[in-house]
This record gives C-alpha cells, sequence and structure tokens, in this order.
C-alpha cells in the first residue's frame, strides 16, 4: 500500500487550521486540532503515517486498534464537552486513509469493535446535532472510511487523481473475487461503483461537492482558500437543514435501486396488512 | 453435545436466511416485506456474469417477538457469501431506519440482525461501502431507543463492515462455528504475508475469531449452541433486558486501557487476549 508521506492527510489539516498546534494527549497517529471555521470554534481529526507506532501494522496512516478507539475519543470529548451547549462544535475528519490495519494482533484484539467505537462517536454526534463534515484529500478505502468520515452529514472530496475511493485495495479485491487485477480494472472501467477514481465515486451522488485546485500538493492561497470556503458553505448549510441523517446523500442515475428500495419498503412496512 | 442431544436439537445454522426469520417471530406474526416476489434485484451482477438473486439476499421480516413489535433482518450467507450489495445493503438501512422512525411515533420495535455475511460485495464495491455507512447510522439511530440485536450464526462468519455493524449492536449472540472479524483471512495474508497469518490454518483462525473466543474475550454478549430454541431464548432475555447502560461500541476509555496492557513487542495469543480483556472489561 502506497502512501504519500507525510501525508496528504497531515499537510491539509495543517493548512486549514493555520497550523495550530495538536491537542496533547492523543497518540501521534491520531491528530486533533482544535481550530476556527466560519469564526466558530472547531474540532479537526486526522489520522496520520506513524512510523513508530507500537504497532507495527498501523505505521502508514492506517487505522489501527488505538487509532479507531483514539478517534472515539476525540469525537466523544467534543459532544460531552457540548452537552449543555445550544450551538453545537463542528467536527471535520480530515481524510487520508490508505487501509484499516492488516494483523493478527488487530483482529485478535478486535479492530471491528476498534472501528465501530469510531463510527458509533460520529454518528452519535451528528444525532446530537453535531454538524460533522468529511473531506477527502486522500485516500478513503474501506474499513477506515467507514471509520474516519463516512458518517459525515456532507462529504467534500478534492477532484484529484491521487483521490482513491473504494471497498478494498486492488490487490485484495482481485484475490477475493478470483479476477486478475488488470480484470478487475478493466471492470472498474465499465461499473462505476466498482472504479477507484473520484470521477467515478462522484456519479454515485455520495459527495456533496468536489473542489478542483489547480495544485493539492503545492496549493496556493486561492485552494486553500476555496477547501475553507466549502467547509464554511457545507456548515452553513447543515445548520440549515434540520435533517441528522445521512440525507445529504442525493440519489443519482447510479443508485436508482437505493431510491426504489426506500420506496417500495416505506410503502409496504405502513401498509395496514403488515402491522402487527 | 452427546449425540441424542445432536440430534434432537433443531440446527438454526441449517435453516436458510428465510427460516430463521420465520424460527425468532412469533407464529403467524412473520410478514415479509420487498420478498423474491416483488423482483428488486441488484442491477450490477448480470453485467458481471453473476445471476442475481430476486431477494438479493437479504430477507426483511415484521412480526413479533413474544408479543413484542419487531423487524429481523437475515442475511443469506450461501447468496454470494452473504455480502452486502446496493439492493440488499439499502434493505438493511431502510429496515432499520423505519423501526427507529416506529419508536418515534410510539411504537417501541426493535431489531434483531443476522450477520451471515463476509461484508461489502466487491462487484458493487462502492455503493456496497455507502449502503454500509447507511446500516451504522441507522442501528446508532435506533439502539437509543430499543435494543438492536446482532446474531453471528454460520459458517462464512461475519466479516467487513458487516463485522462493524455487528461491533454496534447493543448485544451480539454468537455460536461455536461463526467467526467474527474486520477482515477475512486470505485479505490479511494478501496484505501481511503469511508469517503475519496463514489463511489455510483453519484452527489457529478459529482460536483467534471464532465464537467461543469473542466470548470468552468478552467481545460478544451471549454463546449459544446451534439450536433454534436456545436462539429464540437468548434473543427474547436480551430483548427484556432492553437498551444496555452504555453499550460496548461507546467504551473507548476501558479500550484504551486494556490496548496500554498489551505487549506489542510480541505476537498477540489467544489467552493474553482473553485476560486483558476479561479484567478490563469487567462492568
Amino acid at each position: 500500500m502506497t502512501t504519500n508521506n507525510p501525508g496528504r492527510g497531515a499537510f491539509w489539516l495543517a493548512q486549514l487550521t493555520k497550523h495550530a498546534g495538536a491537542e496533547p494527549g492523543y497518540p501521534d497517529s491520531v491528530r486533533v486540532v482544535n481550530a476556527s471555521l466560519a469564526g466558530q470554534p472547531a474540532r479537526f481529526i486526522a489520522v496520520v503515517p506513524d512510523p513508530h507506532n507500537r504497532f507495527p501494522r498501523a505505521r502508514n496512516g492506517e487505522i489501527g486498534l488505538t487509532e479507531g478507539w483514539e478517534i472515539a475519543r476525540a469525537v466523544r470529548e467534543t459532544v460531552a464537552a457540548d452537552q449543555h451547549h445550544e450551538t453545537r462544535t463542528p467536527i471535520i475528519a480530515v481524510i487520508d486513509v490508505p487501509s484499516q490495519a492488516y494483523g493478527l494482533r488487530e483482529e485478535g484484539f478486535g479492530i471491528h469493535q476498534a472501528l465501530a467505537g469510531a463510527a458509533a462517536a460520529y454518528a452519535s454526534a451528528r444525532l446530537e446535532g453535531h454538524p460533522v463534515i468529511g473531506l477527502i484529500v486522500g485516500h478513503a478505502i474501506s474499513g477506515a472510511f467507514l471509520a474516519h468520515g463516512y458518517q459525515a452529514n456532507r462529504l467534500i472530496a478534492l477532484h484529484d487523481p491521487k483521490i482513491q475511493i473504494h471497498a478494498m485495495g486492488k490487490q485484495s479485491a482481485a484475490r477475493i473475487t478470483l479476477r486478475s487485477v488488470q480484470a478487475l480494472e478493466k471492470l472498474a472501467a465499465t461499473i462505476p461503483p466498482m472504479a477507484y477514481d473520484i470521477e467515478s465515486f462522484a456519479s454515485l451522488g455520495l459527495l456533496w461537492r468536489s473542489l478542483r485546485l489547480h495544485n493539492p500538493d503545492q496549493p496556493a492561497a486561492t485552494d486553500i482558500a476555496a477547501v475553507t470556503a466549502a467547509l464554511e458553505d457545507a456548515l452553513a448549510d447543515i445548520r440549515n437543514l434540520p435533517d441528522r441523517g445521512l440525507g445529504g446523500r442525493v440519489s443519482t442515475k447510479h443508485r436508482q435501486a437505493t431510491d426504489t428500495v426506500r420506496e417500495l419498503l416505506y410503502r409496504q412496512w405502513m401498509d395496514p396488512v403488515n402491522q402487527p | 453435545m452427546s449425540p441424542q442431544e445432536l440430534l434432537k436439537r433443531s440446527s438454526f445454522s441449517e435453516l436458510d436466511a428465510r427460516a430463521r426469520a420465520r424460527c425468532l417471530l412469533d407464529p403467524e406474526s412473520m410478514r415479509e416485506l420487498l420478498g423474491a416476489f416483488d423482483r428488486i434485484k441488484s442491477p450490477w451482477l448480470a453485467m458481471q456474469g453473476i445471476t442475481p438473486q430476486a431477494d438479493d439476499g437479504v430477507v426483511v421480516a415484521k412480526g413479533t417477538i413474544n408479543g413484542r413489535p419487531s423487524v429481523v433482518i437475515a442475511i443469506e450467507g450461501a447468496y454470494q457469501g452473504g455480502s452486502i450489495g446496493e439492493v440488499g445493503g439499502a434493505k438493511i438501512a431502510t429496515a432499520l431506519n423505519l423501526a427507529a422512525r416506529d419508536n418515534r411515533r410510539g411504537i417501541p420495535t426493535s431489531a434483531i440482525v443476522l450477520l451471515e455475511t463476509g461484508g461489502v460485495r466487491l462487484q458493487e464495491a462502492n455503493l456496497g461501502l455507502a449502503a454500509i455507512a447507511d446500516i451504522h447510522s441507522a442501528i446508532v439511530d435506533l439502539r437509543r431507543y430499543q435494543p438492536v440485536i446482532g446474531i453471528a450464526v454460520g459458517t462464512v462468519g461475519c466479516y467487513g463492515g458487516m463485522s462493524i455493524s455487528a461491533g454496534l449492536c447493543s448485544y451480539l449472540i454468537a455460536s461455536r462455528e461463526t467467526r467474527l472479524g474486520l477482515n477475512g483471512p486470505a485479505v490479511i495474508e494478501q496484505e501481511a504475508g503469511i508469517n503475519e497469518f496463514d489463511a489455510r490454518d483453519k484452527p489457529f483462525i478459529w482460536r483467534f475469531t471464532g465464537g467461543e473466543q469473542r466470548y470468552l474475550s468478552k467481545l460478544v454478549d451471549a454463546y449459544v449452541p446451534d439450536d433454534s430454541n436456545e436462539i429464540l431464548a437468548t434473543v427474547t432475555t436480551l430483548l427484556s433486558c432492553g437498551v444496555p447502560k452504555r453499550h460496548r461500541s461507546d467504551s473507548y476509555h476501558e479500550f484504551l486501557a486494556c490496548l496500554a496492557e498489551v505487549d506489542a513487542g510480541e505476537q498477540a495469543s489467544p489467552e493474553a487476549i482473553r485476560r486483558i480483556y476479561r479484567k478490563g472489561l469487567e462492568a
């Protein structure tokens, strides 16, 4: 698995928070920064590569056991602090995660539960009225994406060839589906949900917005301003619409079956003949 | 289990998804929604040379359990490894969302999810992943009102994004044959090498991720034999416990304290995992 060291996550986190210092008490792999967004306090969270991570399978920015539970802590602290406040602090997940950590230790100690910890924290924060925004600046793969970002009210992505969004890395996906990598790539070119690129992902209707920058790795001041503006727009949009679900994800021609299921199931669920 | 007992029991795992749902719901109360005759199947499989199934491998059944309004969602492990595609995933997420909506309008509907699943269906990759994010959201919403009970039974196991769903449930039931883990053995071997994980070594896989080990290390709440009556009795008991004071997924404090105890210098052993979690997740 390739990583763009020290990682776009860390890089963009620094740009968006004007290089504010990270909160103490977190491991080096989980960077938590309190900074302002639209003139209000906000919490930014990124998982970044840590070559000294004490769990060796989580040194390249993967989400492992510690990372999952530390994300949960970072989110739940914010929720607890706002318990009696009317205005809930926004939480921004800056996303560049190559995958979850693959290892025996990870499975044994229940990495699924650690990822559930993170996903539950984000989902609970959203249900409690915290605006949650996911900003994809690099890879958003599989369980790592489910744990860090996919529970956001709004998803924003940079529109860039380095963006990869998928359910599994290419080599493994090929092995599990009994195909060669070449065959997988050929299929992905014609079947949008199987593709890894941002264009295909955007066609599924899951993104609220995607942003074309001049150079995401060496952004001009206007690039940074554009990303900040998108986060501010998303924040305003979330505050304006009372829906605390994942309703910001619209249906497109590539996700029509989802709409059909929702409509029909609702109708049958409410039908008097189907009441207990 | 003695041979006599083995012959007397009524196996749960040998039932298909629909029969499992029927077995949990009160007699005559089951109403299957979006069943096979509605013919809502995956739009993505035929173009890849895979035969779609008319219910996409997910059974949604409304009814009552011990008189309480419930929805049973059963994943058919025998169809495409219980994988979650666009349609099956939307069925699960929508059913859970409707149960949460029921609660908001005064009907205390709970949910039972039968988790025999390999996770995302890779032929529908990003749509499966998106549906699983919807499922996670819906579980966290619903479990505020009524328990969401996960049952991991069946030889496929419970993997991928759906193992995260299992980790979000209010209560989790597992049997001996099942396995619960995030990454499938072949994927770990592919990504980390055979020295880290040998996907051919079945006893090794069960020692770390089998139902019994998960129960003994407190990652599941109930360990059951493969017996329909016992499973129903366990479900009924857990439903009557109501929403837990704190969900397992919300216990970051305890889990972080446990992880601090882990010696990362040596490889994990099933014994060390049990020891650390049994002590640290006492509650």
